[in-house]
């Protein structure tokens, strides 16, 4: 059985907040990059441009692409032939996130008691990780920072089976038009259908990692994906609110079996500043 | 072409300017969120000295990452507008003429602008780094204890806003008539 220290995955998630907050992904690059072409509204243009201009500074001057540096989400997969030994594997990732947090000059958001909204941890810590067995001996981290302002605009609903794919696509376009520009669109839609209550949530969630350009394999859900996108971008909210053709770059959703009596949805919204990196171990 | 604007705004500077229209912004400019906004309130209607000068002023709605080595700020974007709302019409009838953040605003907002002539501006969420570098100078002036929030006096070069609501009742975003 292949034992590893805990200590091991300090350093690389600090990197992994320092890097995901510096470098926006090719991927949504290239999709930004598409999504100039389209834009018929020219303050839609503008902001498409700017937003592009930010991530190569953001590159080139090593500085977060976004003052909201995030709260970071852990998806962990950990082999059940795995040994982890030296202590807490939750600590440790907090030791990564706080040395990167401060190395980073990252910002720091998170406060302790959330109702009484202060004090602030002053490190950025604790990271939110889910946990999930898998075959094998390996250790592989997802790292997000996920944003505040895309975060309060996610919902969850608990449809009934009746309403189908068609209940999905109107829930999901009127939350968009609700939250028109407060998310900082263009936006990426997760969407997680299926499960429980709490498994939709951490559904949508996790299709946010999967990088753009991909469609669902399943070439049903795959549509749908398609079929959300197009409704959400006919809302023409556009970047930023402004009016435009770019409200989404992207809808990514993920199914799970359910109850004969339920139809969970859950929707996570991210803003353009899709920030994750994988660490394998 | 962006129309430049020196700042402080003035009641003139800020007729001349339409919802929709790029701006360059140049001068001085003040940071407040949240907090920094309870305490300006409530400092308000206690008839208390504010620890900054209101008159003509603008106000940028953001939380800046803190200074990296050999920089004045780090990425300084703004934040959702909407959650000052409750906020802005004290604080426009005190005398601020701009603010800055991101996001639709109330109606109360709105007819704030509209009855003292005053804007709000919205700079490109998400754009943090682009907009922090436009930063040339930034220290904090007041609430300090509030650290990022604290209020800061920014001086930018070239700050690239667009007019959302204008002196007039007009709004940038779609789906808003003018009031």
């Amino acid at each position: 059985m292949r034992e590893l220290d805990v200590s091991t995955v300090v350093e690389p998630v600090a990197q992994a907040c320092i890097q995901a907050n510096r470098e926006l992904p090719a991927e949504m690059v290239a999709a930004l990059r598409q999504a100039l072409e389209c834009e018929s509204s020219e303050l839609g243009r503008w902001v498409l441009r700017t937003l592009l201009e930010n991530a190569q500074l953001a590159r080139d001057k090593q500085l977060p692409m976004c003052q909201d540096t995030g709260a970071v989400v852990v998806f962990a997969e950990v082999g059940q032939d795995l040994h982890l030994v030296g202590g807490d594997l939750y600590e440790a990732i907090d030791r990564g996130v706080s040395d990167g947090y401060r190395r980073g000059y990252l910002r720091k958001s998170i406060v302790a008691d959330p109702l009484a909204h202060e004090p602030n941890t002053g490190d950025n810590t604790p990271a939110i990780v889910h946990v999930r067995l898998v075959p094998g001996e390996g250790l592989k981290l997802h790292v997000m920072a996920k944003g505040g302002g895309s975060e309060n605009m996610s919902a969850l609903w608990m449809l009934t089976p009746a309403a189908g794919a068609e209940g999905v696509v109107d829930a999901v376009v009127e939350r968009i038009r609700q939250a028109r520009g407060r998310p900082c669109p263009p936006l990426v839609l997760g969407i997680g259908i299926g499960g429980t209550f709490e498994k939709a949530a951490l559904l949508a969630k996790e299709a946010l990692l999967r990088p753009l350009g991909q469609p669902h394999p399943d070439e049903q859900v795959a549509q749908l994906e398609a079929a959300i996108l197009r409704a959400v971008n006919a809302t023409g909210i556009g970047p930023l609110g402004l009016g435009g053709d770019t409200t989404a770059l992207a809808v990514h959703v993920l199914t799970h079996p359910c109850h004969i009596a339920s139809l969970p949805v859950a929707l996570n919204v991210q803003c353009h500043a899709a920030r994750h990196v994988t660490i394998e171990l | 072409m962006p129309t430049t604007v020196q700042l402080p705004f003035s009641e003139e500077k800020a007729r001349a300017v339409r919802a929709g229209e790029v701006l360059a912004l140049s001068g001085v400019l003040y940071t407040a969120r949240d907090a920094a906004h309870k305490r300006l309130v409530q400092a308000l209607q206690a008839g208390e000295r504010l620890p900054i000068q209101l008159e003509d002023q603008t106000i940028y709605y953001c939380g800046p990452t803190p200074a990296p080595p050999g920089r004045v700020i780090g990425a300084a974007g703004p934040t959702t507008s909407s959650r000052m709302d409750p906020y802005a019409p004290t604080l426009y009838a005190a005398g601020v003429r701009a603010t800055i953040g991101k996001g639709e605003r109330s109606r109360q907002v709105r007819l704030a602008c509209k009855q003292y002539g005053c804007l709000y501006l919205v700079a490109v969420g998400g754009a943090g780094a682009l907009l922090g570098d436009r930063v040339v100078e930034a220290e904090a002036v007041a609430y300090h204890d509030l650290g990022p929030e604290a209020i800061h006096r920014l001086r930018v070069e070239q700050m690239p806003v667009i007019v959302a609501y204008d002196t007039y009742g007009g709004s940038v975003f779609p789906g808003e008539e003018a009031i």
